[in-house]
């Protein structure tokens, strides 16, 4: 699968969807759906005035590559796009965003899908929460039910 | 002895005070899972950050490894919370 383009970022500012979709599928004719997803800050019913995001610098980028590497194979994607914030994100900002290209709907779905579950548990991020009194809320606490969507994938 | 460089992220690196550290290793430190139990001797801090040692998450050279991981060899380890991004 050699060849198939793999973008990956890390970086504290923010990005654009349509920006990246185009960058993805510019001058290709071979590329039948494109699958789209991001995540964004929620403000949990007004508690929460923003999230601090920590990375392993390096780690994550070399993380988040691995895994959309294993989705590429997996599922034959024809190119994908991986960007992760860090740094301080306020409600209704964006966190993360993942595409994926491929001849034909399901295998960019399953890909975006893939790349998410794997990149909740095993990406070097960490969520601290601020809550809307400004006081810190502490550390988000991982969730099984993330890990039970990873695990999912590895049933045939 | 061997030399590590040690680096701790989020809840790990708040309760032991320091993002990173290089510590010489007393001999018989073979594996990921021997060196969490060394460091929890050190001082209280790293006990507190260490106490429930089967959900803290180790990484050797920037790669996620299970506790019986020899260390040998290893340019940077990473002590870590599960993590949360996404």
């Amino acid at each position: 699968m050699g060849g198939v383009p793999v973008t990956v970022r890390v970086q504290r500012e923010d990005f654009d969807l349509a920006a990246e979709v185009q960058a993805l599928s510019a001058g290709r004719h071979d590329i039948g759906a494109v699958v789209t997803f991001s995540g964004l800050c929620r403000d949990e019913a007004g508690m929460l005035s923003a999230l601090e995001l920590e990375h392993y610098p390096g780690m994550a980028e070399a993380e988040i590559n691995r895994i959309c590497e294993e989705a590429v194979t997996r599922f034959g994607l024809q190119a994908v796009s991986a960007i992760h914030r860090y740094g301080k994100i306020l409600p209704g900002e964006n966190i993360v965003l993942v595409v994926t290209a491929s001849p034909h709907r399901q295998a960019a779905f399953d890909g975006a899908n893939f790349i998410m579950d794997f990149l909740k548990t095993s990406a070097p991020f960490w969520k601290k929460e601020h809550a809307a009194d400004g006081i810190e809320r502490g550390w988000v606490s991982a969730k099984d039910e993330d890990d039970s969507a990873r695990d999912r994938w590895s049933k045939d | 002895m061997a030399t590590v460089n040690l680096v701790y992220f989020a809840w790990v690196r708040e309760r032991i005070g320091r993002a990173e550290e290089t510590l010489e290793l007393p001999d018989g430190i073979v594996t990921a899972g021997d060196l969490l139990a060394h460091l929890k001797t050190l001082g209280e801090e790293y006990e507190t950050a260490l106490e429930h040692e089967n959900v803290i998450r180790v990484a050797i050279n920037q790669e996620h490894v299970e506790h019986d991981e020899p260390i040998a060899g290893a340019r940077e380890i990473a002590l870590f919370p599960p993590m949360t991004g996404g």
